[in-house]
Order: structure tokens, then C-alpha cells, then sequence
């Protein structure tokens, strides 16, 4: 019974990716020859059908590259700094390099205070860039190029920094809203300003990764589709316009993972040192 | 007018948005550039704040491109 309910759902689902596809296809017919549905290579994908007390909780292809990023993330840090040669190899050069780099960042932006959540950001800054890095990979998936993952990342952070700084200011957290030296008929206005920045930090957070990487995977679909069209005649400018934005491409996959590392260090410093 | 070609105006309408972008990061990288020419010394350590910046100004574009993107794909 549980197996019909099961298949059937899988069945509804398979239908509305097949009328999604269609009318995506229907909305890309005006893209030109080449052009083959470059939202394709976002969708989502079960690879083994679990159902959980009625909630999808299928393993999907996004679930797979999670778990390799993770896999590759921690067999790189651990099986580099095994042999501890007090004169490191690469790998082990590398492995060090990256935690340095994420030393110094939350050092220089959250302070001796923020020494305890650097495995936190250190966590968070590798997983970015393993999942950017490996969506690089023709054929693979990007992880971070769906909004709920992004997003459940930045909400996390941003209610961590938030529950943070209340339990260190208790109350008095809610100064963080009110900038200090300004004329008093103002102070209305520049609150309900400052909450709403304050508000758009988790939906700025994530989109800013989501776009990126999505932005950046579409186009590099859209010009191999340029390619194929234009054929062996044509088809090697926009080859050469590919290879160097994929090189972009790669460039922007460590930036952002950066910048989402440096943009929590600062939100948290805000939340444990409240000056404005 | 159809919805189909009121969705497509309005995604190219907010591609517009990209231009924003495209001055914002064009304006940092020079501002970096005459900074660091005038003091090369000091310009290595500002090196973060241009890549922090240049994020942030490409971040509000790419706000831009979203909304096109949720016209062309979600709506």
C-alpha cells in the first residue's frame, strides 16, 4: 500500500518534470538552434526512493555531490597532514594554506572572541568551495546552485549569529539597531532601516552564491550550445570564449566561497562586538 | 498581451539591472588601480576589501538577473 502510494507519488512527480520540461522547452524555443534547455543540468534527480513517514526524503544526485564534497573535503585534510613532515609536501602545503587562510580571516574580522567558531567557518568555507569546485566537473551538479540549499545555509547562519548575539548582550543586543551619534527625530527612520538590512542579510547571503553559480553554469550551457550550431566553420570562437570563462568560472567558484566565509565573520562580529 | 510575451519584456526589463553592476565593479577596480599605482606598498593589504567589494557590487546585479530568471523559468 505504502509502495503504491509511493509509486504514485514518483509518477505525479516524473509528469510534472516531464510538463515542467515542456514548457521550459516551449519557453526556450525563441533561444535559436543551438541552444538546448541549459536549465536541464539543474534538475534534480532520485537516485534511491526513501520515503520518511509521508516526506520525500529520496537520496538525490544533489544528496550524492554533498556527500562527495564532504568526502573529498575530509579525506583531503586528514590524509594530508598524516605524515606531519615538519617540511611539508604539497598536499600537505595545501591542506595547511587553506587552514591558515581561514585562520587569518576569522582572526582579522571576529578577534579572539571568534577563535572558537573557526571550525564553523572553516567547515563552512570548504564545503563551499568543494561544492563550487566539483560542479566545475562536466556533467556533475553544483550544489550551491539551488536557492534552498544556499538558503538553508544562510538562514542557519544568520539564526546562529543572531541567538549568538542575544545570548551575549541579552536585551541589549537590539542597540545593534540603533547607530550611536545621531540626531534623536531620525532615530525612528534609521531603526526601521537598519532592521530591514539587517533582515535581507540571510536572502543577500544566499542569493548572492545561487546567482553566481547559477548564472555562470547557464552561460557556460548556452555557449556550448553556440558550438554545436555553429559547427566545425564557427563553432571555435565561442570554444575559446568558453575555456576562458570557465577559467572565470573557477576563479568565481573560490571568490564566492570566500565572501560567504568573510560575510558571516563580519555578521558574527557585529553580533559579538556590537559596535556600528 | 499574452503572458508568454509579457514574462519575456519583462525579463529583459531586468536584465537592465546588470548595468548597475557592471559600473559598480568598474568603479571599484579602478579606484583599487589608482590607489595601488600612487602606493604600491599598501595595496596588497587592501587586496580582500577589493575582492569583498567587488562580490557585493555584483551581488546586486545578480539580484537583477534573478528576477529575470524567475520570469523566464518559475512563473
Amino acid at each position: 500500500m505504502a509502495a503504491d502510494v509511493t509509486r504514485l507519488a514518483l509518477l505525479e512527480a516524473r509528469a510534472q518534470e516531464h510538463a515542467a520540461d515542456a514548457a521550459e522547452a516551449a519557453g526556450e524555443g525563441g533561444h535559436g538552434a543551438g541552444a538546448f534547455d541549459p536549465m536541464h543540468q539543474f534538475e534534480i534527480v532520485r537516485l534511491v526512493d526513501i520515503e520518511l513517514f509521508g516526506i520525500d526524503a529520496s537520496f538525490t544526485n544533489a544528496s550524492l555531490f554533498m556527500l562527495i564534497a564532504v568526502s573529498v573535503v575530509s579525506a583531503f585534510t586528514i590524509f594530508s597532514v598524516g605524515g606531519r613532515a615538519m617540511v611539508p609536501g604539497r598536499l600537505q602545503s595545501m591542506a595547511e594554506l587553506s587552514y591558515e587562510f581561514v585562520a587569518k580571516m576569522v582572526r582579522d574580522n571576529v578577534g579572539d572572541a571568534g577563535q572558537k567558531y573557526f571550525p564553523f567557518i572553516f567547515t563552512l568555507f570548504m564545503f563551499v568551495l568543494a561544492s563550487n569546485l566539483l560542479g566545475m566537473i562536466p556533467y556533475s551538479f553544483t550544489v550551491t546552485s539551488h536557492i534552498i540549499v544556499t538558503f538553508a545555509l544562510a538562514a542557519v547562519i544568520f539564526l546562529g549569529v543572531t541567538v549568538i548575539g542575544f545570548i551575549r548582550h541579552g536585551v541589549g543586543f537590539l542597540k545593534l539597531f540603533v547607530p550611536s551619534g545621531i540626531p534623536l527625530a531620525l532615530v525612528p527612520l534609521l531603526v526601521v532601516i537598519e532592521l530591514i538590512s539587517y533582515f535581507t542579510r540571510p536572502i543577500s547571503l544566499s542569493v548572492r552564491l545561487f546567482a553566481n553559480m547559477m548564472a555562470g553554469h547557464t552561460m557556460l550551457k548556452v555557449f556550448a550550445g553556440f558550438v554545436v550550431a555553429m559547427g566545425v566553420i564557427g563553432g571555435w570562437a565561442p570554444l575559446a570564449f568558453i575555456v576562458a570563462f570557465t577559467g572565470l568560472e573557477v576563479l568565481i567558484a573560490f571568490l564566492q566561497a570566500y565572501v560567504f566565509a568573510i560575510l558571516t565573520c563580519i555578521y558574527l562580529n557585529d553580533a559579538l562586538h556590537m559596535h556600528h | 498581451m499574452e503572458p508568454e510575451a509579457a514574462k519575456l519584456i519583462g525579463a529583459g526589463l531586468a536584465s537592465i539591472a546588470l548595468a548597475g553592476a557592471g559600473v559598480g565593479i568598474g568603479h571599484i577596480f579602478g579606484n583599487y588601480l589608482a590607489g595601488a599605482l600612487r602606493n604600491p606598498a599598501a595595496a596588497p593589504a587592501q587586496f580582500p576589501n577589493l575582492l569583498l567589494g567587488f562580490a557585493l557590487a555584483e551581488a546586486t546585479g545578480l539580484f537583477g538577473l534573478v528576477v529575470a530568471l524567475i520570469l523566464l523559468f518559475v512563473i
